[in-house]
C-alpha cells in the first residue's frame, strides 16, 4: 500500500475548503491585527460575523445568576447530576428553554415542541447532521447563491452531498425566484443528480435581507410539488433590527394545511443571536418524526456541554432577561446599521437594502475597473493590503455578479467602526480624486507593501496558539474558526 | 424516491441490540433506595461516580474558574467568542500534562498533535473518517464496547472484523487471531486499514500486557497499517501490572517514525473525571496531516469554551490532580474488591483484572447450554428477576456464551451490596431448587408476560442509555 493511501481521501483532499484564496485575508490580519493603541494601522477585522454588542446584558445576567452554574457556591448541588448527564436527549430544561426562546425570537407567533429539539456541534454540525440524515452521497441540494461559503464544507464534505447554487442577482435584490429553482432543478434531472431538498438561509448570510412571506410560500409550494426537503437555516432570526418582521417558515407551515411537514426542517444556533459562538449551541428542528429520531442518534457526535446547557436553559428561561435582551440587542444591531450605512452614503456607497444579520451587502461595482471577478479580486487586494480591512469579497459567496462585499459590522467597539468608515472614505476619495494614470501611479507609489514590517503587537497575538490577551477586541483567524 | 437518506433509515446506529434494550426496562422501574427499593439496579453503565466530592471541593475552592473569570478579571467575552478549533492552548497543555501523568511521566504529549472532539465518541469516528475509505475495515479484538459498532462504522461506512479472543489465555490477542482476523477481511474483500484496541479493555478491565502490546506493533509493522489505541481508561487501574501506553513501547522499540505515524490515541475525560456530560474527548496523533485533518473535522463537534476553560484550571492544579489521580484510584480499587467479594460469596468469578469501571464476570456455570439463547435467557431472568441490568458478553460480540460486565462505580455502596444480595439469593435458589421453584420466589411482580412479548420484539425505544 502507497503511503499517501495510508490516509483516507478525506483526510487529504480538499473538500474541507480551507486552501481557497479567500484565507489570504485572514492571514493578512493574523500577520497584522488592528489594535487602536498598539497598532492602529493594522487590518481591521470586518470579515468575521461575530455579534459582539451585547455582551454586557449576559455577563450581568451570570452575575447576578450563580445558580445557574454549576461550579459555584450557589449552584454546586447540581454538579453531580449535570457532569453526569450525557443522554443525548439533552436537559429537558434546556430542549424547554430554548424551544421557548425560538418561539420568542418569532414574536410568539409559533411554539416549539421541546421533543423535537436535536442538538448539535454549533451550526456547523447542526448543517452536516441534516444532511446526513436527509441524503445519501452523490444526492444534491439546491442552495440559493450568495451563500455562506462554509456551506461547501458542512453540506457536502464528510457526507458526499452536492450542492447545486441557484443563482441570483441585483435585479430583484438578490430575491430566489421560481423561475431560478425550475431551472436549477430541471438542470439537475437532466445530469441524471437527484435533489433531495432545498437549503436556504434565513436572514440571509451574506445579504442581510429577510425573505418575505410571499416568497417564503412560493418555496414551500415549490419543495412540495417536488417532494423535496426544504432546511431553514434561521440562525440569524434574532438579529433582525427594523421591520419588516421575521417571517419563520414555521409560521408559513401553520398557515399551510397542504404542506407535508415531513419535508421541514429548520437549523439553528445561539452563535449570532446570543453571540456566543464558543459554546457550541447548534439545534436541529424537524418536523419530520424520523428524521428527529435519527438526528438524536447522531448527535451523539457532537452533544451541547451539559454545562452549558444548564447555564444556558436558566437564562434562556428568564422571561424578563430574554425580552430585555431581544429589544436592546436588536436596538444597538439597528444602531450599528444606521452608523454603517450612513457612514458610506457620505462617499456615495451604497448597501443592498437589509432589516438583519451582523454584515452589509456593500456594492462597490462602481469601483471595479471592469465589471470582472478578475477585477474584483484586484479591488479586494487593494482593501485588504491599502485600506487594511479584511472584507469578504462576493465571489468567495458564489455571487453571480461582481463588485458586492460582505462587511462584518458587529465584531468591534464604536471607534473602530469610525476607523474603519474613515479608511474607506480616504480610500474613495482618492479614487475619485485622481484620474485613472494618476490612479495607477498612487497605487504604486502608496505602502502597497504587506504590512508584514508593521509588526507592533505582541508576538502572542500573532501565533495561532497564543494566550488569549483579554485586551483584544477580534479574536484569532476563522481559519481556525468553526464558523465565519 | 425513499425521502430519508440509507443511514437515517437503516440499523447501522445499532441501537436495536439487546445491551439498549436493557436500559429500557431500567427506565421504566428504576431502583431508589427509598422510593423504589425493589427497582432494577442499573449496572450497565460504565461511569465513575466515586469521585465527584473531590471536584466539588476543588470548586469550592477555585471561584475563578467558575465565574469566566481569570484573576479576577472577567474574561467572559473571549470565552464566548473562542470557538478556534485549535482549542485553547492552556486547555490542551493541562490536558498533555494530565495524560502523561496517568502515564507515571513515562511519556510525555505535544499539545500541537492534540485534537480536541465533541467526547471519545466524536474522537473515534473522526480518526476513522482520517484513517479509512467507506468500505475498508478496523480489526478489533472481542469482546469490545457495544458502541463502536455505531462510532466507528454508521457514517463512515468502515466495517469492523473482529479479532476473537478466548478465555482460554484470559481474552488475551494472539499473533494466531490476528493473523486469522486480517484473512477473513480478505475473503470478505476488505481492505485493512489498521487495528483499534481499548486499553484498558472496556469490558475487561484488563491493561494489555508489553507482550500484547508488542505483538500488535509488530502486526501493524508487518501490514503497514494503522493502530488506534483508546484509552479513556488509563486512569481507572488501579492495581499492578499497572498500564503501559502504546506509546511508551513504541519508545521503548525505538520504532521508524514511519511507525510512529501510524499509532493513535484516543482519550476523553468522561471515565477518569467522571465528567460524560462536558464531551471532552481528544485524538492524539504523530502524523501531522492526521492532526490537521482531525482538527478541521473537529468543526463538527468542538468542545464548549466554557467547559474548556473551567478544565484547563482544574487540571492544571497540579497539586489536585496527583491526589485526585491516587484517591480515585484507590476508590476503585475498594469497589472493585466489594464486587469480586460479593460475587465469589454467590460462587460466581471475574476474570481478574486491575482496571475499568466494571467486571468481566464468568456465569457460564448457570447457563443451560452454551449458547447465545441460554444466555439471553440467563440475561432476562437477571434483568426480571434478580432486577438487575448488567450487559451480556453477546452485545459485546463475545464468542463465548456466559460472560457479563457488570458495573460498579455508578452507585453507592449500600446499592452495590443489596446487588451482591439478590445476586446470592439468586444463585442460592436457582442451584438448590428447580426451576419451578426459583420463578415461584422471584416472580413477584410478574413479569412474564412481558418476557415473552420480548423474544419476539426487539423494538427500539427512544431513549438512549448511557455511553459505554
Amino acid at each position: 500500500m502507497g503511503f499517501s493511501q495510508l490516509l483516507s481521501r478525506m483526510a487529504t483532499d480538499n473538500g474541507h475548503g480551507e486552501d481557497s484564496p479567500y484565507f489570504d485575508g485572514w492571514k493578512a490580519y493574523d500577520r497584522n491585527p488592528y489594535h487602536p493603541t498598539k497598532n492602529p494601522n493594522g487590518v481591521i477585522q470586518m470579515g468575521l460575523a461575530e455579534n459582539q454588542l451585547s455582551f454586557d446584558l449576559i455577563e450581568d445576567w451570570i452575575k447576578e445568576n450563580p445558580r445557574a452554574s454549576i461550579c459555584t457556591r450557589e449552584g454546586i448541588d447540581a454538579f453531580k447530576d449535570i457532569a453526569n448527564f450525557q443522554d443525548y436527549h439533552g436537559l429537558p430544561e434546556f430542549r424547554k428553554a430554548v424551544a421557548k426562546f425560538m418561539g420568542r425570537v418569532r414574536g410568539d407567533r409559533v411554539t416549539f415542541d421541546p421533543d423535537r429539539i436535536v442538538m448539535s456541534g454549533g451550526a456547523t454540525g447542526a448543517n452536516e447532521l441534516i444532511m446526513y440524515c436527509l441524503a445519501d452521497p452523490g444526492d444534491a441540494f439546491l442552495v440559493p447563491s450568495p451563500y455562506y461559503p462554509a456551506f461547501d464544507r458542512d453540506l457536502r464534505w464528510r457526507t458526499g452531498v452536492q450542492i447545486i447554487p441557484v443563482m441570483c442577482d441585483n435585479s430583484n435584490n438578490f430575491r430566489v425566484t421560481k423561475e431560478a429553482l425550475e431551472e436549477a432543478y430541471q438542470k439537475a434531472q437532466e445530469d441524471n443528480i437527484r435533489v433531495k431538498g432545498l437549503i436556504i438561509t434565513n436572514p440571509s448570510n451574506p445579504l442581510g435581507t429577510i425573505l418575505d412571506k410571499e416568497t417564503l410560500k412560493g418555496l414551500v409550494s415549490f419543495i412540495n410539488e417536488k417532494n423535496i426537503h426544504l432546511v431553514c437555516d434561521e440562525i440569524y432570526a434574532a438579529t433582525v433590527f427594523r421591520s419588516p418582521n421575521f417571517v419563520s417558515v414555521s409560521e408559513i407551515i401553520e398557515e399551510d394545511v397542504n404542506c407535508n411537514r415531513n419535508l421541514i426542517h429548520i437549523v439553528y444556533s445561539l452563535s449570532k443571536d446570543m453571540g456566543l459562538p464558543g459554546f457550541r449551541v447548534g439545534i436541529v428542528y424537524s418536523y419530520n418524526d424520523a428524521v428527529v429520531t435519527c438526528g438524536r442518534k447522531m448527535s451523539s457526535f457532537g452533544l451541547v456541554s451539559s454545562q452549558t446547557q444548564h447555564l444556558l436553559a436558566s437564562m434562556l428561561l428568564d422571561d424578563d432577561f430574554v425580552e430585555k435582551f431581544l429589544a436592546e440587542s436588536s436596538r444597538r444591531l439597528a444602531n450599528r446599521h444606521n452608523v454603517f450605512t450612513k457612514g458610506l452614503e457620505l462617499v456615495g456607497i451604497g448597501c443592498l437594502e437589509s432589516n438583519a444579520g451582523l454584515f452589509c451587502w456593500m456594492d462597490l461595482h462602481r469601483l471595479l475597473k471592469e465589471q470582472t471577478f478578475e477585477a474584483e479580486m484586484i479591488l479586494w487586494r487593494m482593501i485588504i493590503n491599502d485600506v487594511k480591512l479584511n472584507v469578504s469579497p462576493g465571489s468567495s459567496f458564489h455571487c453571480k455578479e461582481p463588485g458586492w462585499f460582505r462587511v462584518c459590522i458587529a465584531n468591534m467597539d464604536d471607534e473602530t467602526v469610525e476607523v474603519a468608515l474613515e479608511r474607506i472614505r480616504t480610500f474613495v476619495r482618492q479614487g475619485k480624486d485622481a484620474d485613472a494614470p494618476v490612479k495607477k501611479k498612487h497605487w504604486q507609489n502608496s505602502a502597497l507593501r504587506l504590512s508584514l514590517s508593521s509588526r507592533r503587537c505582541d508576538e502572542g497575538v500573532l501565533s495561532p496558539h497564543s494566550p488569549m490577551t483579554p485586551h483584544l477586541m477580534s479574536p484569532h483567524s476563522p481559519l481556525v474558526r468553526a464558523r465565519t | 424516491m425513499n425521502l430519508l437518506s440509507r443511514k437515517a433509515t437503516c440499523n447501522a446506529h445499532g441501537e436495536n441490540s439487546s445491551y439498549f434494550l436493557g436500559w429500557q426496562e431500567y427506565e421504566k422501574n428504576p431502583f431508589d433506595e427509598t422510593r423504589n427499593p425493589d427497582g432494577i439496579i442499573q449496572m450497565g453503565l460504565a461511569e465513575n461516580q466515586l469521585s465527584f466530592n473531590l471536584l466539588e471541593s476543588w470548586l469550592a475552592n477555585n471561584p475563578d474558574a467558575a465565574g469566566f473569570k481569570r484573576d479576577g478579571e472577567s474574561i467572559f467575552r473571549e470565552l464566548a467568542l473562542f470557538q478556534d478549533y485549535h482549542g485553547l492552548p492552556a486547555f490542551k497543555k493541562a490536558l498533555v500534562e494530565f495524560m502523561a501523568e496517568i502515564r507515571g511521566y513515562k511519556v510525555s504529549f505535544d499539545p500541537n498533535n492534540l485534537v480536541l472532539t465533541a467526547g471519545a465518541t466524536s474522537a473515534n469516528e473522526t480518526l476513522t473518517f482520517c484513517l479509512a475509505e467507506p468500505g475498508e475495515a478496523l480489526l478489533i479484538p472481542t469482546p469490545y464496547y457495544p458502541g463502536f459498532d455505531r462510532d466507528l462504522k454508521w457514517r463512515t461506512g468502515v466495517e469492523i472484523v473482529p479479532i476473537h479472543c478466548t478465555s482460554s489465555n484470559s481474552f488475551q490477542i494472539t499473533e494466531s487471531a490476528l493473523e486469522k482476523a486480517f484473512l477473513e477481511a480478505q475473503k470478505r474483500n476488505l481492505r485493512v486499514k489498521g487495528v483499534l484496541v481499548t486499553n484498558p479493555s472496556n469490558p475487561l478491565g484488563t491493561t494489555m500486557s508489553r507482550n500484547e502490546l508488542n505483538l500488535l506493533i509488530s502486526f501493524i509493522i508487518e501490514k503497514g497499517i494503522h493502530l488506534i489505541s483508546d484509552e479513556i481508561y488509563s486512569g481507572t487501574v488501579f492495581n499492578s501490572p499497572g498500564f503501559i501506553s502504546i506509546m511508551e513501547v513504541l519508545a521503548d522499540r525505538k520504532c521508524d517514525i514511519e511507525v510512529w505515524n501510524r499509532v493513535h490515541t484516543v482519550y476523553s475525560l468522561s471515565k477518569d473525571l467522571g465528567l460524560p456530560g462536558f464531551r471532552v474527548g481528544a485524538i492524539y496523533s504523530n502524523d501531522n496531516r492526521v492532526v490537521t485533518a482531525a482538527t478541521k473535522m473537529s468543526s463538527f463537534g468542538l468542545v464548549s469554551s466554557q467547559t474548556q476553560y473551567l478544565l484547563s484550571v482544574l487540571l492544571s492544579d497540579n497539586k489536585f490532580t496527583s491526589n485526585y489521580i491516587f484517591e480515585n484510584q484507590r476508590r476503585i480499587k475498594e469497589r472493585h474488591e466489594m464486587l469480586v467479594s460479593g460475587l465469589r460469596n454467590a460462587g460466581i468469578r471475574c476474570l481478574k483484572s486491575n482496571a475499568g469501571l466494571f467486571c468481566w464476570v464468568d456465569m457460564r456455570h448457570l447457563l443451560k447450554s452454551k449458547t447465545l439463547e441460554a444466555e439471553m435467557e440467563l440475561w432476562k431472568k437477571i434483568l426480571y428477576e434478580v432486577r438487575l441490568n448488567i450487559s451480556p458478553g453477546s452485545s459485546c460480540h463475545c464468542t463465548e456464551p456466559g460472560w457479563f460486565r457488570v458495573c460498579f462505580a455508578n452507585m453507592s455502596e449500600e446499592t452495590l451490596n443489596l446487588a451482591m444480595k439478590r445476586m446470592k439469593d439468586f444463585v442460592d435458589t436457582n442451584t438448590t431448587n428447580g426451576k419451578n421453584q426459583s420463578h415461584q420466589n422471584f416472580t413477584r411482580n410478574s413479569r412474564r408476560k412481558l418476557l415473552s412479548k420480548w423474544v419476539f420484539r426487539l423494538s427500539f425505544h427512544n431513549r438512549e442509555p448511557k455511553e459505554r
